[in-house]
């Protein structure tokens, strides 16, 4: 039973247990799935600095904080239980190319090579956990949305403009990926 | 509901679009809301099921994001794909037979509208994902996987999101 449970899920598991959170949070609740947004109530909550933009009542909005601390708290439970102990299984062909970049095959989510706290203050772990991390609150704020609102929330209802940020994100990350990341890794 | 404020307010809900500015009358924000924790609970549930499938579909991996970003595998299309789908036949059936929240309430269908961020700031958060491996939702899932070092990352993107609404109005829109 426990291997049965700490075995990766297949994409036609997960992806439509993802897509019922839409209507989930509609009937519950009258809540738009939307992860980035909980960035923006942290900030009016802890630094509002008169800026209009964070100058509203986060607290009518406290479901969506309840939402993300959720997201951590069934990250802590299938750590606790039912984690995968196997490397993930990623395409060889990937395997070989973070190799030469010193890269291992891991069961870590993340690279420990470059995630850590060690490497925190050496210019690849800037680059790649603050500057990254600042691109992501920075970029999903001024789209509007992330992943979850728009790619699965804003799609789901037909939204053109959430196709054109998911296309965005996907251009944005394609470009990194292929083209800058190589260059960084090297070093 | 948690809900429970003056008819004075501005019905976030409705907005919807994180794109418009709110300008709340300072009094306005001075009434108490209070966070109605029991009402609440439910939400920490449901994204605890979103934090599961997260963890077990390896969609808040690093090297999930860097395999699709090179087209080396179908997973996260898959799971992304399926997930729209799921989400289109959802709104479709709630539409269709025009079913109510839980409360009764008429369900609110958030229409977002086209700005020039979608596309700057799309690009932005993608080379972002790319690089850290996650969107914000994985950003709290690893955190609670116990990878610490994530919050870093979500500090990172706490002051991005601040900067972007410091300089709302001087960005193209």
């Amino acid at each position: 039973m426990i291997a049965f449970l700490q075995q990766p899920w297949p994409w036609y598991i997960a992806g439509p247990i993802i897509g019922l959170m839409v209507p989930v949070l509609l009937f519950i609740g009258n809540k738009s799935l939307g992860v980035s947004s909980s960035l923006r109530h942290v900030c009016a909550m802890c630094v509002p600095a008169k800026i209009p933009f964070f100058s509203y009542d986060w607290k009518k909005e406290a479901w969506n904080l309840f939402f993300v601390a959720g997201i951590a708290a069934g990250g802590l439970l299938v750590a606790l239980f039912f984690m995968n102990p196997a490397p993930v299984a990623i395409n060889p062909a990937l395997t070989s190319e973070l190799a030469h970049y010193g890269i291992a095959p891991q069961v870590s989510l993340l690279p420990t090579e470059i995630f850590s706290w060690q490497s925190l203050l050496s210019w690849k772990g800037l680059f790649f956990m603050v500057f990254g991390g600042f691109l992501v609150g920075f970029g999903t704020r001024y789209a509007g949305g992330c992943t979850s609102g728009h790619s699965i929330m804003g799609m789901s209802n037909l939204q053109w403009p959430s196709l054109i940020a998911t296309i965005s994100f996907m251009a944005g990350g394609f470009f990194v990926s292929n083209i800058i990341l190589p260059v960084i890794l090297k070093f | 509901m948690e809900q429970q404020h003056s008819p004075s307010y501005m019905p976030f809900q409705q907005v919807g679009s994180a794109d418009i500015k709110m300008k709340i009358p300072e009094e306005a924000q001075e009434t108490q809301t209070q966070i109605n924790v029991p009402a609440n609970l439910k939400y920490l549930v449901v994204g605890m099921l979103f934090g599961i499938v997260l963890v077990k579909s390896e969609v808040i991996s690093w090297f999930r994001i860097q395999e699709m970003f090179r087209l080396q595998s179908f997973h996260m299309f898959g799971v992304i794909g399926s997930a729209v789908i799921t989400g289109i036949i959802s709104i479709l059936i709630l539409k269709r037979f025009k079913l109510n929240t839980l409360n009764g309430e008429v369900i609110a269908y958030p229409e977002k509208k086209f700005s020039k961020g979608q596309v700057i700031g799309g690009l932005i958060f993608g080379a972002g994902w790319a690089i850290t491996g996650a969107c914000p939702g994985p950003l709290y899932a690893q955190l609670g996987t116990g990878f610490l070092v994530t919050s870093v990352t979500i500090l990172s993107a706490l002051a991005g999101t601040w900067v972007y609404g410091k300089f709302q109005d001087e960005l193209p829109h």
